[in-house]
């Protein structure tokens, strides 16, 4: 724990920075109906009117208040990244590290299903799945976690390698260790800092992908706030001179730089570890 | 030759390159400390200086030093560095790089590391004169040549145009050295240009560097662990630990009578104290490879016919150069490469080939430590946990027995128990040795196979080991299948040999019969070329027609007739290429593969 602290101490200003502003957000997603002064979904009277005292952002085209659904649209649009990355993380990874573990044949056929899904552009075949099946929430989570996961099968993967051809993986196997543990004890340790540093970009692709998703209109579905849709919905007001709709992507972007900023440090200390060793 | 570059050294009273106070400084994680403190050094020019000491020594970072160079995470705090009338600590930094390449240049420890495989040795090599202005391309292309002609390299005029994982890895570090003259430097540092090469590839560098420096009157700092190497290159020696002089003198007075005890201790390491081998009233079998042969993949077949026999208590070593087969075997044995042909037998029953197909138990009684223990210890993992996995694998310790356990495997390894909860990151390269030797002895098992495991240690430390290792014979009756390239070492705990050339044995038998008279042509080579701890050993070896006949030349596989033959001095025209050396027997138990009969090889000894 004091060395945790320690670490966080000797961040960088930019990680610092990244670390408070995801704080922020993580408070106001969980906290979020104590904070909203209105509800998510309530309808309080005439579409876009203008930020007031009353409504300090405005209200939507449905005459929804803007602040309130920003921030249940936090929770929303991060809770659902959040849900995708990690299950794609659990999946990909575990599947990459099967490859480079096992070699072979394993690994020449897993690396091509993988490269047959990554030749197919992420966007259209979420279109695609998503038009098929519906834009309900699991089958909006289940795709983005397959498209995701070769992504993270990759990283795994290439790291793992690495590791796999170690000595002291060659001792476990000499030692007749089952597979289950040379992943867990012998692999996933030392691929632990890369794949905590994509697990971050990751999140961000993740999130920009559902809000795009969102503004295409197969995301997350009304009445659910959401960012993507957030800007969706108000993009007309662009062309009144009026800056709200630019307010959600803003959420989005300063986000994604500070998530950005933490990563950039896990991976300069990652590959400080590396001269170490 | 070339133009000579001999500046009238001798109207030149003062020194090339003079240190006064050297302090450099290192960071760790405990912040800046030093790690050079206060060396002074002299060097003339046509003179060799020796840097020696152990690793964590500052030999590396006084090298770079006398380019003005410090590596990132080093700073030079004091003192001067004076080449040639050129204060190198104030200079600016294009004087410097000026300097760098053309009048000062470094031979780093790997060559094949030190090559950029993208671009030709030729382009490499014309890239410093070129870049300097000093030649044309055309001109230093020649010059490339005609030095590769001097350093006696195979083909001078078309090897240059091949990529560097094409030549073998002694012409490597000798392209490295002929690169390093291609400005016609005033001072040469050479940073262990020897220490991953064989025997007999370390003869033939040795013998470039010290021509390189005698013939074009430069100076050199030469950096080793390695007494005995150095001694037959350098006129005076600087003895260095942790960064402090212990002793400075001719290379003559250090050999003959060090004033220090830690330079005693350095000579020590390379004085053989021989093991006795003790009778053992009826030996048994414990370990059985019979007519082994094995490759990899679709290649072709890296051991070819290979048995050895195994006694319990026993410690058997193989030897031979690097691309002989040595590790193959050692994965055939453990199962990580099933063999193409032949059986292994232990203790009487046959071992499945396959690991996987090999039962726990069988896993348990064969162990294996490899050569380096920076890759072989998780870094992630704590001594407690890499010693205690075997604990509680094979024997099902847990909990307060484990730890006892472990506690007392530590104190076998000569460790304290403040260990038990360290990183490998936190461990020397010695202790990181210890700790794989007892994960190994943590399974209690009977055969442990020994790869390579003091190569990569400094003299002093690798002594230290072997010693351990013999200790934990002794008392535990352990049997070792010890693995090395290293005579010095093999007959330091040896008590059978068996020397493996291009994946065909040699000759086998005890350790004092393979290392006496008559000698089998290849051993009698691997044996002269140990360097001894006194001067002018090189000169006199490479006189021998052994050396003539045998140095600078790769380990090549054959599939018929004698893979030896082209570098035996003795072999027989006509018949050694064209037919398999026979299986002779010299005595009872020592058989060697040779046209030649024994009394042949007697006679043949004695010149």
């Amino acid at each position: 724990m004091q060395k945790t602290l320690k670490n966080l101490s000797s961040a960088p200003l930019s990680a610092k920075f990244g670390m408070v502003i995801i704080f922020i957000y993580l408070v106001i997603a969980i906290f979020a109906p104590l904070i909203a002064p209105y509800g998510e979904r309530e309808i309080l009277g005439k579409a876009y009117q203008l930020m007031s005292s009353e409504h300090l952002l405005g209200t939507d085209n449905l005459g929804r208040d803007m602040l309130s659904r920003l921030i249940y649209g936090a929770r929303n649009t991060i809770g659902i990244a959040l849900i995708t990355t990690a299950l794609a993380f659990l999946i990909g990874s575990l599947i990459g590290m099967i490859a480079a573990a096992l070699g072979g044949w394993i690994d020449q056929l897993l690396s091509r299903i993988v490269d047959i899904f990554m030749s197919i552009p992420a966007l259209i075949f979420a279109l695609l799945i998503l038009s098929i099946l519906g834009t309900a929430m699991p089958y909006l989570i289940g795709t983005i976690v397959i498209i995701d996961s070769t992504r993270v099968f990759r990283v795994a993967r290439a790291t793992a390698m690495n590791v796999a051809v170690m000595d002291y993986v060659e001792v476990a196997r000499l030692r007749g260790e089952k597979l289950a543990w040379i992943l867990r004890k012998e692999i996933l340790p030392n691929i632990t800092a890369p794949l905590l540093a994509e697990f971050g970009l990751r999140f961000c692709f993740v999130f920009l992908f559902i809000s795009a998703l969102s503004f295409l209109g197969l995301g997350i579905q009304p009445p659910t706030a959401d960012w993507g849709s957030m800007v969706r919905d108000n993009a007309t007001l662009i062309s009144y001179n009026d800056i709200t709709p630019l307010i959600p992507a803003a959420a989005i972007a300063l986000l994604t730089v500070a998530v950005n900023f933490v990563v950039d440090w896990m991976l300069h200390k990652s590959s400080g570890l590396k001269d170490v060793d | 030759m070339l133009i000579d570059d001999i500046n009238n050294s001798n109207s030149d009273p003062s020194p090339l390159l003079q240190m006064k106070g050297l302090r450099i400084e290192g960071l760790s994680d405990k912040g800046w400390q030093e790690i050079v403190c206060g060396i002074d050094l002299q060097l003339n020019r046509g003179e060799i200086l020796g840097l020696i000491g152990e690793s964590g020594a500052g030999k590396s970072t006084i090298g770079l030093a006398a380019m003005g160079f410090a590596k990132d995470g080093c700073r030079i705090i004091d003192g001067e560095i004076d080449f040639d009338g050129i204060e190198l600590r104030k200079a600016p930094e294009w004087q410097k790089r000026k300097l760098r390449g053309t009048r000062i240049s470094y031979v780093a420890q790997s060559a094949a590391a030190a090559f950029n495989p993208a671009h030709r040795l030729i382009n490499q090599f014309t890239e410093g004169p070129i870049e300097h202005d000093l030649l044309s391309e055309a001109k230093a292309k020649e010059k490339g040549r005609t030095l590769y002609r001097t350093l006696d390299l195979p083909d001078p005029d078309y090897i240059g145009e091949r990529w560097p994982h094409q030549v073998s890895g002694g012409q490597l570090q000798r392209m490295m050295v002929a690169m390093s003259m291609s400005c016609e430097p005033d001072l040469i540092i050479f940073d262990e240009p020897t220490t991953a090469l064989d025997v007999t590839t370390q003869i033939e560098v040795l013998k470039t560097i010290k021509e390189i420096v005698i013939d074009r009157n430069v100076a050199a700092i030469y950096i080793t662990h390695d007494l005995a190497v150095v001694a037959q290159l350098a006129d005076h020696l600087m003895v260095l630990r942790y960064g402090n002089l212990i002793e400075v003198n001719s290379t003559g007075q250090i050999l003959k009578s060090p004033k220090q005890e830690y330079t005693q201790n350095l000579l020590d390491a390379r004085i053989r104290n021989e093991k006795i081998t003790a009778q053992i009233p009826n030996p048994k079998t414990l370990l059985n490879v019979e007519s082994i042969t094995a490759g990899y993949g679709k290649g072709p077949d890296i051991l070819q016919d290979v048995s050895i026999l195994v006694e319990k208590g026993r410690t058997v070593a193989v030897v031979g150069e690097s691309g002989s087969g040595k590790s193959t075997l050692a994965r055939v044995i453990t199962g990580l490469l099933p063999a193409r042909f032949g059986d292994i037998h232990f203790q009487g029953e046959p071992l499945p080939d396959k690991l996987n197909h090999r039962e726990k138990q069988q896993l348990q009684k064969v162990q294996m430590i490899s050569q380096l223990p920076d890759t072989a210890l998780n870094p992630r993992h704590r001594v407690r946990d890499i010693i205690g996995r075997p604990l509680s694998f094979y024997l099902g310790l847990k909990g307060k027995e484990k730890e006892q356990r472990i506690n007392e495997l530590l104190q076998q390894i000569e460790l304290s128990q403040d260990y038990i909860d360290r990183l490998p990151s936190e461990l020397s390269g010695g202790e990181k040795q210890r700790i794989c030797i007892a994960r190994a002895l943590a399974a209690e098992p009977e055969l442990i196979i020994c790869d390579e495991v003091t190569s990569a240690l400094d003299s002093i430390v690798a002594k230290a080991i072997l010693n351990l290792l013999q200790r934990l014979q002794n008392e535990l009756g352990v049997t070792y299948l010890f693995i090395s390239h290293d005579i010095d070492t093999v007959a330091n705990i040896a008590d059978q040999v068996v020397v493996l050339y291009a994946g065909r044995v040699a000759e086998q038998g005890s350790k004092s019969a393979v290392f006496q008279p008559p000698f089998h042509p290849y051993t009698r080579l691997l044996l002269s070329s140990v360097p001894e701890m006194r001067q002018g050993w090189l000169e006199e070896t490479l006189s021998t027609r052994e050396a003539k006949a045998g140095i600078a030349r790769e380990v090549k596989i054959t599939e018929q007739g004698c893979p030896f033959a082209e570098r035996c001095p003795i072999s027989i025209e006509d018949v050694c290429v064209g037919s398999r050396p026979p299986l002779q027997t010299m005595t009872s138990g020592h058989i060697y593969a040779c046209q030649h009969s024994k009394e042949v090889l007697l006679r043949e000894s004695q010149h």
